[in-house]
């Protein structure tokens, strides 16, 4: 541990460069007088080789121009590289966000001819949709029983949102702006299958529910997203 | 205090009316109170099929708008003393009959009579909002089509929105070789897809339609096989539990479910 003799930084080396701790307690305007004197120090500005800098700001919540006004001072230095800026905090408003997004609306009921069931985010019907009905969702679609009406997954442009069903019978599968509809030959439909957009873009494509691991594997977006920060 | 039934299907000629009359002869023979009422205005058939319809003097519009007591409108049956009947009007205007008309004439009934059954117009417009207004209870009737089960779908999510308890699924008209040939949706397949209960099954069988036209319904007859499937739904209304006729069917997916839950 490499201790400047600063009183708002604390620089520790790694393997893959260095690690800035700030603390979280000082102004944010100390804390730019500090960071811009520390890297002009005489043993970081000696150094030739490229530097990747990782920034660890605690409990401190910085705005995108105060994060802005922090990489520009690492950039008067070619050397420097920052490779991120970490902080332990968000705004509420953005966790809320995260939730809406990812929540998993739960119905538990049958959805009958006539009938329309509207969620924002994921949908997880347990129930059927009967022929007539129609679930439409901002997000994916599950449903745990038989899908025999019409689902329309991403309603608002999400060209990614899956549909999947236990039972896939569907009259109409609707993801995004693409709507299409089984063969007249396949009336019986299947067990544990998903639907999606293939990569051009312009078809739904039927598979079985196991691919969608490997097709959309953003699913566990919010797992990844809480991990990463 | 007796129970109003609704008897409905969203689906026209899938035998609600024959269901009716059966359902009121059935309880009848059990020895129950009961009243039937045809809110099918215009088209009134119930007075029909059970053989009353030269007695007709008041109707139901008659007494929603007050011209009559309901006790003049009533019509009693040829053959049972405790079987009544408050027919439809077939000319006034339909508008004249509300729900709130409806449960004043319900609730009145229900005072004196064990059961109420409400034969209801097909259709999801007004008649069926007043025939559905007064009751306790629901059946709804199907054929093994698709139209017909589409159209019961969509009533049963409308009986949802009703203060009532989930009704009751009957299938009628069932044709035993066309259902083991695939050529009409099967029993488990109709169940599975409106996922309510069944309280009963009744063939397609001529003899319902030589009795209504006789004025005579055929809950009457000893041995056929309508008229047994009328008088088992009868008894399960009261509570009994009477197994399901059989009509030749394999065991199927979900008699197997339950049987596997329940060991
Ligand atoms: N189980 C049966 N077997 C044979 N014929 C039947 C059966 N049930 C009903 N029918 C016949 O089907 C026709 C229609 O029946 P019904 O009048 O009871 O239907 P409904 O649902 O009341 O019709 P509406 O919607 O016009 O009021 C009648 O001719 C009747 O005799
Ligand atoms: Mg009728």
């Amino acid at each position: 541990m490499i201790v400047a003799g600063n009183r708002c930084i604390t620089i520790k080396g790694t393997r893959d460069g260095l690690i800035l701790f700030m603390d979280d307690t000082c102004a944010f305007n100390d804390l730019l007088v500090e960071l811009e004197t520390v890297l002009m120090t005489k043993y970081l500005a000696d150094d030739e080789q490229s530097i990747r800098i990782k920034v660890e700001l605690g409990n401190r919540y910085v705005t995108e121009s105060q994060e802005a006004q922090l990489k520009a001072l690492f950039d008067q230095q070619q050397k420097f590289i920052v490779e991120e800026i970490v902080s332990n905090v968000i705004l509420k408003q953005t966790a809320l966000d995260w939730k809406e997004d990812t929540a998993i609306k739960l119905h538990n009921k049958v959805i009958r001819s006539g009938q329309v069931l509207e969620v924002n985010g994921d949908l997880l019907l347990i129930g059927d949709v009967n022929p007539g009905g129609k679930v439409v969702a901002t997000g994916n679609i599950y449903i745990l029983g038989y899908l025999r009406g019409i689902a329309h997954a991403g309603v608002d442009g999400n060209k990614s949102a899956v549909v999947a069903a236990s039972y896939m019978a569907p009259t109409q599968l609707r993801i995004a702006n693409i709507i299409s509809r089984p063969s007249d030959q396949d009336k019986d439909g299947g067990m544990m299958e998903c639907g999606y957009i293939d990569e051009t873009g312009e078809n739904i494509l039927m598979d079985r529910m196991h691919a969608l691991s490997r097709l959309r594997s953003e699913l566990n977006a919010f797992e990844r997203r809480i991990l990463h920060g | 205090m007796g129970e109003a039934i609704v008897i409905t299907s969203g689906k026209g000629g899938v035998g609600k009316t024959t269901t009716t009359a059966n359902l009121g002869t059935s309880l009848a023979l059990l020895d129950k109170k009961v009243c039937l009422i045809d809110t099918d205005i215009g088209l009134r058939n119930l007075d029909v099929v059970l053989g009353l319809e030269n007695r007709i003097i008041y109707d139901i519009i008659d007494v929603a708008e007050k011209r009559c007591k309901i006790s003049q409108a009533l019509i009693k049956d040829k053959r049972f003393d405790c079987l009544y009947l408050l027919p439809a009007a077939q000319t006034s205007d339909k508008s004249a009959l509300t729900p709130e008309g409806m449960i004043e004439i319900v609730e009145q009934l229900k005072t004196e009579y064990d059961y109420i059954l409400i034969d209801c117009p097909a259709g999801i417009e007004q008649g069926f909002k007043n025939a559905v207004a007064g009751a306790d209870k629901a059946l709804v009737v199907t054929t093994p089509e698709k139209s017909s089960v589409r159209d019961a779908d969509r009533i049963i999510g409308l009986l949802e929105q009703e203060d009532i308890d989930p009704p009751n699924l009957i299938i009628n008209r069932i044709r035993n070789h066309m259902m083991k040939n695939g050529e009409m949706l099967d029993i488990d397949e109709i169940v599975q897809i409106l996922s309510i209960d069944l309280i009963g099954i009744v063939a397609d069988d001529d003899e319902v339609i030589k009795a209504s036209n006789s004025g005579e319904p055929v809950a009457f007859q000893p041995n056929t096989r309508a008229s047994i499937a009328y008088r088992n739904i009868a008894r399960r209304i009261l509570g009994e539990s009477v197994p399901l006729q059989s009509l030749d069917q394999k065991v199927t997916f979900f008699d197997r479910l339950k049987k596997v839950f329940s060991k």
